[in-house]
């Protein structure tokens, strides 16, 4: 094996950390280019309303099923915890606040990713490597407004929603499996956690996790699909990287906004 | 034909989303808009407050009456100052009624208890329920014991 020096691999190593730059700088000025501008080509909103059905309504299903259960295992956890302590009107409480706050919008977006992310990568890398794209340039279409625009505010619009259905789902399978089955008193259920659940410090903050969510989901989404390299490998590495970056980057970024919603400082 | 189911079904999509955000504010966070009308203020003075939290509520006879909705310190006295929303249904509140900090349970949440007084006059809003009774700490309680059984010796 042949020794590299060490000046080598400096140069390596700048050279990693310049295409990684490159590649932000790329996708900035992709999603720049097509939010902004205004060179709309056909009816905008009859393309939005097709990706809102393709990326919002055709998740609902998962998201409505694994709130439910999701919900459900709460009420169960929490139950067997604090009736040691006593106190099983807390379930109620405990169930809603973890929703609204980190379930609700953290596992929306994994899914999310994994479900619609997953599949906006690929659609867009096989339009690019079957040559869609650069057609559609040629004939003057701006497939950054024809194609990516209308996927992106479609994400953007859909997510916080499918996040406020996952806790709705979610709260109501926990105080079934609490009422109906474990026996907690509904009033106290319904009363503890009204008392406890704050409109804007706990609605409104998971509403915002979301949309932070939405947007970076999305986008990575999106742009690795146009970004990748059009082969059939390529597609399979870039939707691979979309479900990893999305969910990393929604864990992450989950972290910094607890800390800065919740870490009182 | 296609396009309209799909429109349908992106209706009704959206329509449930923000029908659960209505959900979320209303049944869950018991959002009450323009809660402020139908309420009136009364403030409280406590030597030790420990434990209660804004929205948490008032009841008189184990039923919820009203909620706090401000935590302050009073600078001359030295007191915790404790701003409550009464509901106005309940505006025969006698002046000198005692408002007294509970546990709701062993280790439950605190909540503020009044019971009532016997004098003519009512509580409007502005009015100071004088007589107050702080809340129970245990480790003044446990020091207090020790210092008892010291003392015997």
């Amino acid at each position: 094996m042949r020794r590299t020096s060490v000046l080598e691999r400096i140069r390596l190593f700048g050279r990693a950390g310049i295409d990684v730059l490159a590649t932000l700088g790329r996708s900035v000025l992709f999603l720049l280019h097509s939010l902004l501008g205004r060179t709309a080509t056909g009816n905008g909103f009859q393309l939005l309303v097709k990706q809102l059905y393709s990326v919002g309504v055709m998740s609902l299903a998962i998201i409505v099923v694994s709130g439910i259960f999701i919900g459900m295992v709460l009420s169960l956890q929490g139950y067997s915890i604090l009736s040691q302590y006593g106190s099983e009107q807390a379930v109620g409480q405990m169930v809603a606040l973890t929703l609204l706050r980190e379930l609700g919008p953290v596992v929306t977006a994994l899914l999310f990713a994994g479900r619609a992310g997953s599949a906006l990568t690929a659609e867009i890398g096989n339009m690019k490597s079957t040559e869609q794209l650069s057609s559609l340039a040629m004939i003057g279409v701006d497939p950054l407004k024809y194609i990516v625009a209308p996927r992106l505010w479609a994400g953007f619009i859909s997510m916080p929603l499918l996040a406020a259905i996952f806790s709705v789902v979610g709260i109501w399978g926990g105080a079934m499996v609490a009422i109906d089955w474990l026996g907690v008193y509904e009033g106290s259920f319904w009363a503890n956690m009204q008392s406890s659940v704050s409109f804007r410090e706990d609605v409104l903050n998971g509403v915002i996790k979301s949309v932070v969510f939405a947007f970076v989901v999305t986008w990575i989404a999106v742009f690795q699909g146009y970004d990748c390299e059009p082969t059939s490998e390529g597609i399979s590495k870039a939707t691979t990287r979309t479900v990893v970056y999305a969910s990393l980057a929604v864990l992450g970024l989950d972290f910094i906004l607890t800390a800065l919603m919740f870490g009182d400082f | 034909m296609q396009n309209r189911t799909l429109e349908i079904g992106v209706g009704l999509f959206l329509l449930a989303g923000v029908l659960a955000l209505l959900l979320l504010a209303l049944r869950v966070s018991g959002l009450t808009l323009g809660s402020a009308e139908g309420s009136y203020r009364v403030y409280a003075h406590f030597d030790n407050i420990a434990g209660l939290t804004v929205r948490s509520k008032v009841t008189m006879a184990g039923v919820t009456i009203g909620r706090v909705t401000a935590i302050d310190l009073d600078r001359d006295s030295y007191t915790g100052r404790v701003t409550m929303l009464l509901n106005k249904e309940v505006n025969n509140l006698p002046e000198d009624s005692t408002a007294s900090i509970l546990t709701a349970g062993l280790l439950g949440e605190k909540y503020i208890g009044i019971s009532v007084g016997g004098e003519e006059e009512v509580l409007t809003d502005g009015s100071v329920i004088h007589d107050t009774q702080s809340s129970l700490v245990l480790e003044d309680l446990i020091g207090k014991f020790l210092l008892n059984s010291v003392n015997k010796e």
